[in-house]
């Protein structure tokens, strides 16, 4: 098959800049986020997320500078998430040359948003982000979560997935957050239920420590794209490296 | 009166500062216009018809905003880009919301068949999103079309649509991708090329098209 899985390198912004750390209580100024976005569009990333993780609603705006600079620079898709609440959100990210926007707690406390960005705006850039996690007190296996995981929703993460396809999303970002952060690989069997229950792509996030992991999260996931953030960010792994390895191992890449 | 290199049509349904961006990155020197001004339209050398969304939201504002007469006349009379929608309007017809399209070219616009597979047997999503080999068609005495000069063939264009053009005259396909069936990306038709895939988010093929595209003189 001659499509390519995709390899995306994900960007958090606070405050206007480009930061990285493990974990929220240790975030590092990462540099330039033009600078860094060029860089991954050198080494042949396939798209950016950039996740605005700002805590404050007055410095919100910040990132439209940011995506204006870098979508006027880095000729590759953009996705950005976080903070979105209304459809006037998802114009305005797009409007500053975002071409996707991924809507995460709203998707849950208003669906509604969903339906009303997809009918407006088109299914190609509406992404809904599921984060889900594996628990025992429910019938189902994964439940979602929201407000980056502190709290659950009595939600079927796999229905929940139908659910926003048929809404409208095109995308969806599964996170696992059990996974996040731990470097020990994707929730392979969470991202499979899913991509086999739903027509639309969908990308893994959450857990990659090395470069076996993304391989895995295609063959034993079905994940369409692959998503990773500190592998890239410390330098670890290039994401021509990553590249080289998927491909010896038979997956198709650019 | 100013000076109009470029037009990229704005009827609300585009990611317009994208194309532009794109634009203005390989013609420096030129001026890039996004305009829902028909006059603007017909004093540009070359036009830019972008579009994304869904085909019935496309054609209604493109009739909303008085577009369509300019659009036509542009096709018919000077370098003339379409992207994504911007191409599927193209044709007569649209099975997205049974739409009428502008009927510059003979064919119609069909969805990807529910419950794709690849070779091995494993699922293909829809939409078709993402980087996909384009293969050139070098119908005219194999000489590769003026757009895909310093283009590899098979090089990877990105991708996003649900739908996809069908020519009665499969001579117009200047280029096809695989899902899984081969199906044309890219037509070309006088001084008409028209791509079914992103050039604006294509990295350096996409920049390398559009670059083609500026100094095309068909």
């Amino acid at each position: 098959m001659a499509l390519a899985k995709r390899i995306i390198p994900c960007l958090d912004v606070t405050d206007g800049r480009v930061v990285k750390g493990v974990n929220f209580l240790e975030l590092r100024d990462a540099g330039d986020p033009v600078e860094i976005a060029k860089r991954y569009d050198d080494q042949g990333a396939d798209e950016l997320t950039f996740l605005d993780i700002t805590a404050s609603s007055d410095n919100r705006g910040l990132i439209l500078h940011i995506i204006e600079e870098v979508a006027s620079q880095v000729f590759i898709p953009l996705t950005v998430g976080g903070g979105v609440r209304e459809v006037e959100d998802v114009r305005r990210l797009l409007n500053a040359g975002a071409d996707k926007v991924s809507i995460n707690t709203t998707a849950v406390l208003n669906p509604q948003v969903v339906k009303d960005a997809a009918d407006r705006y088109g299914s190609q850039c509406i992404v809904v982000a599921i984060d889900a996690k594996k628990v025992d007190n429910q019938p189902f296996e994964w439940e979602v979560f929201t407000h980056g995981g502190r709290k659950p929703t009595g939600l079927d993460a796999v229905k929940w997935a139908q659910h926003m396809v048929a809404l409208g999303a095109g995308e969806l970002l599964v996170t696992s957050m059990d996974r996040d952060g731990t470097k020990i690989g994707f929730n392979n069997p969470l991202n499979r239920a899913i991509s086999d229950a739903v027509e639309v792509p969908l990308i893994a996030s959450g857990g990659v420590g090395n470069l076996q992991h993304l391989v895995d999260g295609v063959t034993l996931g079905g994940a369409d794209a692959v998503l990773a953030a500190s592998i890239f960010h410390y330098g670890e792994y290039t994401v021509q490296q990553a590249k080289a390895y998927m491909s010896a191992r038979g997956i198709e890449v650019r | 009166m100013q000076k109009v290199d470029i037009a990229v049509v704005d009827y609300g349904m585009g990611n317009l500062r994208s194309v532009s961006k794109a634009v203005e990155h390989v013609a420096a020197g030129k001026s890039v216009v996004i305009t829902s001004d028909a006059a603007t339209i017909q004093r540009a050398t070359h036009v830019i018809f972008p579009g994304q969304g869904a085909m019935p939201d496309c054609m209604r504002e493109l009739d909303a905003r008085n577009l369509r007469s300019a659009v036509i006349d542009a096709a018919k009379n000077k370098p003339f880009l379409g992207i994504c929608i911007g191409m599927q309007l193209l044709f007569e017809h649209s099975e997205e919301g049974d739409t009428v399209g502008l009927g510059l070219l003979k064919g119609q616009v069909k969805r990807f068949a529910e419950k794709l597979t690849d070779e091995n047997g494993s699922k293909l999503k829809v939409p078709h999103m993402g980087w996909n080999r384009v293969y050139q068609s070098n119908s005219d005495q194999n000489r590769p079309h003026a757009l895909w000069n310093n283009i590899e063939d098979a090089t990877r264009f990105y991708h996003v649509h649900s739908y996809y053009a069908v020519p009665q005259d499969i001579a117009l396909t200047a280029g096809e991708s695989e899902y899984p069936s081969r199906f044309t990306t890219a037509i070309a038709c006088d001084n008409i090329f028209a791509t079914q895939f992103h050039v604006e988010k294509s990295a350096a093929a996409g920049l390398q098209l559009l670059n083609n595209f500026v100094n095309w003189k068909p």
